[in-house]
């Protein structure tokens, strides 16, 4: 049999292309990018990068309604864009298999919050498959559309950062096609007007009975007998870590985690003393155990926040908890904007000042830390010109004066960015909006989007230009800059923030990552004087030695933004 | 604990190759019949961070962290970042690190203090088994600096039951043909040193 190192979002790529599905479509988000990049390998498969997570679940859905198998990927927070197709294609339910993919982040390695998605499974009314390696997601893609197909619902497969991005062996199988029945008039079944969706949520409850049952005896959810009195009920990578220090208990290894195997689990735990729960974040699975009457540890021992690693779980052995060792105080190297990043030259003019800056989703949100402090706020994709908006009318009020700025990038904007926009126009708020175009959807690894003329296919397609959309909007004043011209964008910028008048300013250079590297700049030390303007720009290429600037030539992309900032032109 | 299980930490900073060090080895392990788990993580700025990847290979592999303390060898291809991460290591692993010292945006800018010299103090007090290799130096040298994460993979090669030959065609699968004869050169260059 062949086998491949394969990361669980290359895996689940390949149970999508093993189980013949035929549409799928996301939005890029750590860590559930690679999914569809995987997936575009597979000729078979159409894919697309939707703009958002809402249009990918409701083109995926779509499909499936056509009679394909279908799947949508996003991260946890995607979910929450999305949620309002999610809950009413349980009503709904399928024709060919759907599966919603969501990559759940415990640690928040890359996002703003912790949600625990399998309570969107129990919310939304739709059954939830948590894998615990690669083999695991790669045979529970195509075990999800045997399911939604057998039970004509969608389902949730849930995925977190260690199952996404670790790669583990798998063994591959061929593509099976899977005879496409086509879009059927069932308006009653299609279309939730309240008479009709009053008979489709009774349905559903009949058949999340029946689920019930099938997840009683799904072989996922697994029994494995140790030879200790103590039996650890665990689910997702926390099952891996479990086994890893507790050799000898017996294990419950819950994969369908909605509906919950009650009578399975009534069943083993009933015949042990000593029950613990090891899961990420939220206490989904003990509460549900606990709800059948019976004890068990778990949250309290192990934290409701950050992700969980085999050192972690050793507090249910040791008497007493043994803290992790921790090194001597070192300073932290934080992710930090690129070298030659464009995104510093905007920085670079904001930096250190009394401006209010609403900031939004990307790279671009690191601007908020050392040295540049130019950014204040970041929660949800889009967020960033509507919260300005609510400040600005208080600040109108009270007199505050302070100019309001909000940055958002180029994916951002067409994510969820327009809208608010229009808003902005509408109730006439006179915001400075930034719009950093880099031309790609930079912090997932460089995906195509709405502004650079290319599908995730690869083929070309019509470029739609954040300036056109800003105008088209009713914006009368809109920017187009290049942001290494730092000295050029100084004047425009400084007027604008005087003048405090709506206007859309779109700072455009490619990602560096885009780009060919030009050669590295070089300190001409006689001339350097020490003065530190460089440093400022923030440019992890430049550091400071012997009291002169110094550039590393392994870092320096070659982008001539320090010759811009220095006084004294002793870089070349 | 674990003898069947061999575990390597990669560290280094974000841009410096570290994820295809792993690749390649976690490759190099299954073509030799492991059962492998290689984790890392990835997301936000891609380069300049402090970057980790997790390798363990065995006939049974569960987690694919790898617990404090338990790592046979540590990787690194910066010198304070060995130091962050030497609590991973055993008592008696083995740590190969770049003897090149990169400081941290905090520290660049002044917002943070901090002695670099502290570095090889601390690691030559804490560590039995520690090999300096100047990588990028030789890196740099042969022509291209970036190929100092393969040097420092043809060095630890010399600790590892696999032949040469294994991780010379997983190199070819991974790096694009233009760079191919250099990583090839790199990995050799950095197997030698070794003996010398």
């Amino acid at each position: 049999m062949k086998r491949a190192l394969l990361s669980g979002n290359e895996a689940v790529a390949r149970g999508a292309y093993e189980g013949g599905c035929l549409v799928a479509a996301a939005y890029p988000g750590t860590p559930s990018t690679e999914i569809l990049e995987e997936i575009s390998k597979y000729k078979e498969i159409y894919c697309e990068w939707s703009v958002n997570e809402k249009v990918a679940l409701e083109v995926a859905l779509g499909a499936a309604l056509a009679g394909a198998r279908a799947l949508c990927a996003m991260k946890h927070v995607g979910l929450n864009v999305a949620a309002d197709p999610l809950f009413s294609s349980a009503y709904i339910g399928v024709q060919g298999g759907f599966i919603i993919v969501t990559c759940d982040d415990p640690g928040m390695h890359s996002s703003q919050n912790e949600q625990d998605n399998r309570f969107y499974g129990l919310f939304a009314k739709i059954p939830v498959l948590c894998p615990s390696d690669s083999q695991e997601a790669k045979d529970l893609v195509i075990k999800a559309f045997e399911i939604s197909e057998e039970f004509d619902i969608p389902v949730i497969l849930r995925m977190t950062t260690r199952v996404s991005h670790c790669k583990s062996v798998v063994n591959l199988g061929e593509r099976r096609e899977k005879e496409i029945k086509g879009y059927k008039k069932d308006v009653s079944k299609t279309n939730l007007l309240p008479q009709f969706a009053k008979r489709r949520h009774i349905l559903l409850e009949e058949k999340l009975e029946k689920l019930k049952e099938y997840s009683n005896n799904f072989p996922y959810n697994r029994f494995e007998e140790g030879k200790s009195d103590l039996l650890v009920i665990a689910d997702g990578v926390a099952y891996q870590y479990a086994k890893e220090v507790f050799k000898d208990a017996s294990f419950l290894k819950l994969t369908m985690v909605y509906p919950f195997p009650d009578k399975l689990v009534s069943s083993i735990c009933q015949k042990y003393k000593e029950i613990i729960v090891v899961e990420e974040v939220e206490p989904f699975i003990e509460l549900m155990v606990k709800s059948l009457g019976f004890k068990v540890k778990g949250k309290g021992y192990l934290p409701k926040f950050d992700e969980l690693n085999p050192d972690r779980l050793k507090v249910f052995i040791k008497k007493e908890e043994e803290k992790e060792k921790k090194s001597d105080e070192l300073p932290r190297r934080p992710p930090v904007l690129c070298p030659g990043c464009p995104h510093i030259g905007t920085f670079y003019l904001l930096q250190k000042k009394d401006y209010i800056i609403t900031g939004d989703i990307g790279c671009y949100t690191l601007g908020a830390l050392a040295p540049h402090y130019a950014m204040d706020t970041c929660v949800c994709m889009g967020a960033s010109i509507t919260l300005a908006q609510g400040i600005e009318k208080v600040n109108k009020r009270i007199n505050d004066q302070r100019p309001i700025i909000s940055i958002i990038g180029d994916s951002t904007f067409f994510h969820m960015g327009v809208p608010g926009l229009l808003n902005m126009v509408y109730n006439k708020s006179d915001i400075i909006l930034f719009i950093l175009d880099n031309e790609t959807t930079g912090m997932t690894g460089h995906q195509d989007h709405p502004g650079t003329g290319r599908t995730l296919m690869k083929e070309e397609t019509k470029k739609i230009l954040p300036e056109d959309i800003a105008r088209a909007c009713g914006i009368e004043k809109v920017y187009v800059l290049n942001p290494y011209k730092i000295r050029e964008n100084k004047k425009i910028i400084d007027k604008l923030l005087k003048e405090k008048k709506q206007a859309v300013v779109i700072m455009r250079e490619p990602c560096i990552f885009l780009k060919k590297r030009e050669k590295p700049k070089e300190i001409d030390i006689e001339l350097c004087t020490g003065c530190k303007l460089c440093i400022k720009l923030g440019c992890p290429a430049i550091s400071y030695e012997d009291n002169k600037a110094k550039i590393n030539e392994n870092f320096c992309v070659g982008c001539g933004m320090c010759i811009e900032v220095c006084p004294k032109g002793a870089i070349k | 604990m674990n003898k069947e299980i061999t575990n390597i930490l990669i560290c280094g900073i974000g841009g410096q190759g570290i994820l295809l060090f792993s690749d390649i080895l976690g490759e190099v392990a299954m073509e030799n019949g492991f059962l492998v788990k290689k984790s890392e993580v990835k997301g936000m700025a891609q380069r300049g961070g402090s970057v980790i990847s997790h390798l363990r290979f065995g006939k049974e592999v569960y987690s694919p962290l790898i617990p404090l303390k338990e790592a046979d060898f540590l990787v690194s291809m910066e010198k304070l970042e060995a130091l962050r991460y030497l609590d991973y290591l055993k008592e008696d692993g083995i740590l190969i690190t770049d003897n090149f010292y990169m400081p941290p945006l905090p520290v660049l800018v002044g917002e943070v203090e901090f002695e670099s010299h502290t570095i090889d103090k601390n690691l030559k007090e804490k560590v039995k088994n520690l090999y300096y290799l100047p990588a990028q130096k030789i890196a740099k040298e042969l022509g291209d600096i970036r190929i100092s994460n393969i040097i420092l993979l043809g060095f630890l090669s010399n600790f590892l039951p696999f032949k040469i030959d294994d991780y010379l065609k997983v190199i070819e699968r991974n790096v694009k043909k233009e760079y191919l004869e250099l990583n090839k050169k790199a990995f050799l260059k950095g197997r030698e040193i070794f003996s010398q």
